[in-house]
Parts: structure tokens; sequence; C-alpha cells
């Protein structure tokens, strides 16, 4: 049986929070590949490994360590919530409320560390 | 017998309901109803089908439908049998969530928008709006749906504390109509999955102090297609036309299960 599309299920913010907390899993571990390779570099030589250290100082890689960052701290926050939503006997009644807590903490730790990252750009780097 | 829960406040009707004074005529509006219509002795394709319908205040989606399968279009398929929330025959998609057609009312929705109904996912479509619900009922089979004792039948009742008896009410409510199933993420893309229903339907009894089984009960659901498939999406929980936490209950099996193992 074919079938054409129907519509998306409408689910609210636990189904979201489950799409973004799987999405940004699979890409954490996709950057941890990428990261046991370049980290182990140094095994092959310490220039080696400076070379492609050196190929993130450019906006594109800031763009993205800013979307890995960010994608850590909501798989992170958001895990804390699953802990308490399995392990806490209400957490399923304020399973709302705390991925709001998630989205504020998320939003704090983004402006803080997207700022710091930025001006140490802006700066070359100075100090690393 | 079921204590009524706190239910939530009717939502403002989303249409002006003129104030119709005295043996005025009965206000109505116009509904845009969009059906995912599929029978497989014409197509293999599902499609959508659309009406304009002239509608009242008391009308519910049922009501809709029954206007066309009545009036317009013989053909349109669905179950429905006592169109009062209670038996739980139609659950299907409305807007695109989960609900029951006899308890949703037309004037709670957005009606400058057409009305979208679909049949609930995960299960095969048969015709229209009929799913097969087989593999439904096979999961809540093999949780043991009835009360096993084993101690000798006393002459009266098997007498239960308030207290005990308030344990497993949220899940006594459960009419099986599969909108927490359905609605769940991991059930459409795992078939095997137990669902939410037969979760529900076995807290009902794992925390029932008259039963004996509930150990049994726990083994069957201690497995990968277990409670442990369960990611907490909510969905189940917004769904269900009864108000049961089922997301809660479903928890409440998985501790369950780990404080009997430790």
């Amino acid at each position: 049986m074919t079938q054409t599309k129907g519509t998306l299920y409408k689910g609210s913010g636990g189904m979201w929070s489950w799409v973004g907390h799987r999405i940004t899993g699979v890409g954490i571990f996709f950057f941890l590949l990428v990261h046991v390779l370049d980290t182990s570099l140094v095994r092959v030589s310490p220039e080696a490994y400076d070379a492609v250290i050196g190929a993130y100082k450019n906006p594109i890689m800031i763009i993205g360590e800013i979307g890995l960052v960010g994608a850590i701290v909501f798989h992170a926050f958001n895990g804390l919530r699953i802990i308490l939503v399995d392990f806490w006997s209400k957490g399923t009644r304020y399973h709302k409320q705390m991925l709001w807590a998630v989205m504020g903490l998320w939003v704090i730790v983004m402006i803080g560390f997207t700022a710091r990252h930025v001006m140490l750009f802006l700066d070359g780097w100075g100090g690393f | 017998m079921s204590t009524p829960t706190k239910e939530a406040a009717e939502p403002a009707s989303k249409i002006d309901m003129k104030e119709s004074g005295g043996g005025g005529e009965v206000p109505s509006f116009e509904i845009t109803l969009q059906v995912r219509r599929y029978d497989p002795e014409f197509s293999d394709e599902a499609r959508w089908d659309e009406w304009q319908l002239t509608m009242y205040g008391t009308d519910r989606v049922l009501d809709a439908l029954h206007k066309v399968k009545w009036n317009i279009d013989g053909s349109l398929t669905f179950r429905r049998s006592c169109a009062h929330g209670v038996c739980g025959s139609d659950a299907m998609r409305i807007n695109g969530r989960n609900r029951l057609a006899c308890k949703v009312l037309l004037k709670d929705l957005d009606t400058s928008k057409p009305i979208m109904v679909e049949p609930i996912k995960g299960l095969p479509v048969e015709k229209d709006l009929i799913v097969d619900m087989e593999p439904f009922f096979q999961s809540y089979r093999e949780i043991m749906p009835f009360m096993v004792n084993n101690s000798p039948a006393p002459t009266a009742e098997r007498l239960q504390s308030p207290e005990d008896r308030e344990r497993f009410d949220d899940t006594t409510k459960c009419i099986l109509c599969a909108a927490c199933t359905s609605s769940c993420p991991v059930f459409w893309t795992d078939g095997q999955y137990f669902g939410p229903a037969a979760i529900v339907n076995a807290h009902r009894f794992i925390f029932d102090s008259r039963d004996d089984a509930g150990d049994m009960r726990l083994e069957v659901l201690n497995d990968k297609e277990g409670v442990w498939r369960c990611r907490t999406t909510f969905n189940c929980t917004d769904a269900c036309p009864r108000g049961i936490e089922v997301t809660k209950a479903i928890q409440e099996v998985k501790r369950a299960v780990l404080t009997r193992s430790m």
C-alpha cells in the first residue's frame, strides 16, 4: 500500500524536545568521531595537530562551534530533565515547566558563551 | 467506578455564537471538512476529500462526519458506536492530534481553516478512517488484563482500603480507544513496542493490592519492546480523551521494574 503524505503529527513540547534531543545527540556523536581523529593526530606529529587545530580558527568554524556548544548545552540540560521525569515521582507533572527551565538556561548559557567566543575570535585568539 | 478528576476548564468558543432570544433561529456557522480517504478497491493512494458544511454550536466533529455520510457521500467510512466518549471507537487524528471525534466540539476548533481528519497513525489503514486494531489488542492481551488471585475465593468481595483503590484509580479509566498508542513516535516506527495503552492496563493490575500476578506482568514489560522503549514524549498523555496521566503510569511501571530487581 502506497500512501501520499498525510499531515505531520502535532505533538507539543514533549515531542519536540525528544526530537531535539535525538538530533543533538546524533550531531554530538559525529562531532566526537571527528574530535577523536583530530586529537589523535598529536600522536602522529605535533605539527600536524597544530595545523588541523589552526584550521578551526576561521569564521565558519566559529559558527560551527557555537552550534556545537548549543547542541551540547541543550542535550545536557534536557538530559537532566529526562532524568527527573524518570526518577522524580512528580517529574511527569512538571515536565513542561522543566522544559521552559531548560530553554531559559540554554539562552543564558548561550548568550555568555557566544559573547566570549566571538570576542576571543575578534581579538585574534590572544593567549590561545 | 472511578472518581471524577478535575477537567480542564472549557476553552473559550472560537466562534461568535449570537445570543438567540426567544424562539429565534438556531445560530449556525460554515466549516470546511477535509478527510483523508483511502479505499484499496479503487486506488492504492490515499487522497484528501473536502466538504463545505453548515453546522451548529452543539455539533461535534462526529456530527460533521455523520452529515457527510448520511447526506452527501455514503461511502465515507469510520467507526463509532456510543458517540458519547465511552466506547472508544472513534479515535482519529483531528487537526494533527489524536482525539475522539465525539468529544471535540466544532466551535472549539479554528473554523477559519479546514478541519483536517485523518486515521490514527501506526496501525494499518483498512478504509478511510478505519484501521486494523489487531496489533493494538495483541499487546493488550499479552499483559494479562484480568485479575489473578491465587488465594481461595472468599464468600464475599475481596475487600480493599480506599487508599489501595486510589493507587491505581487513574488507570482504571482506559477505554481502549488507541489514541495514546497511535500518538507514540516509538510505536509508529516500531510496531513491536507494547505501547502506552497496554502499559496503562498493566499498571491497573500491577498496583492493585488484590492482584497476585504483578511480578509476571512486570516480567513481560521488562523487555526491550516493553516499558524501556518509552521516550517520554508525553504525546500519549496529551492524546488521552479520559485524562489519564499515561506517561506517569508508564514511569511508575518502569520504577516498579527497577525496585523489584533491586
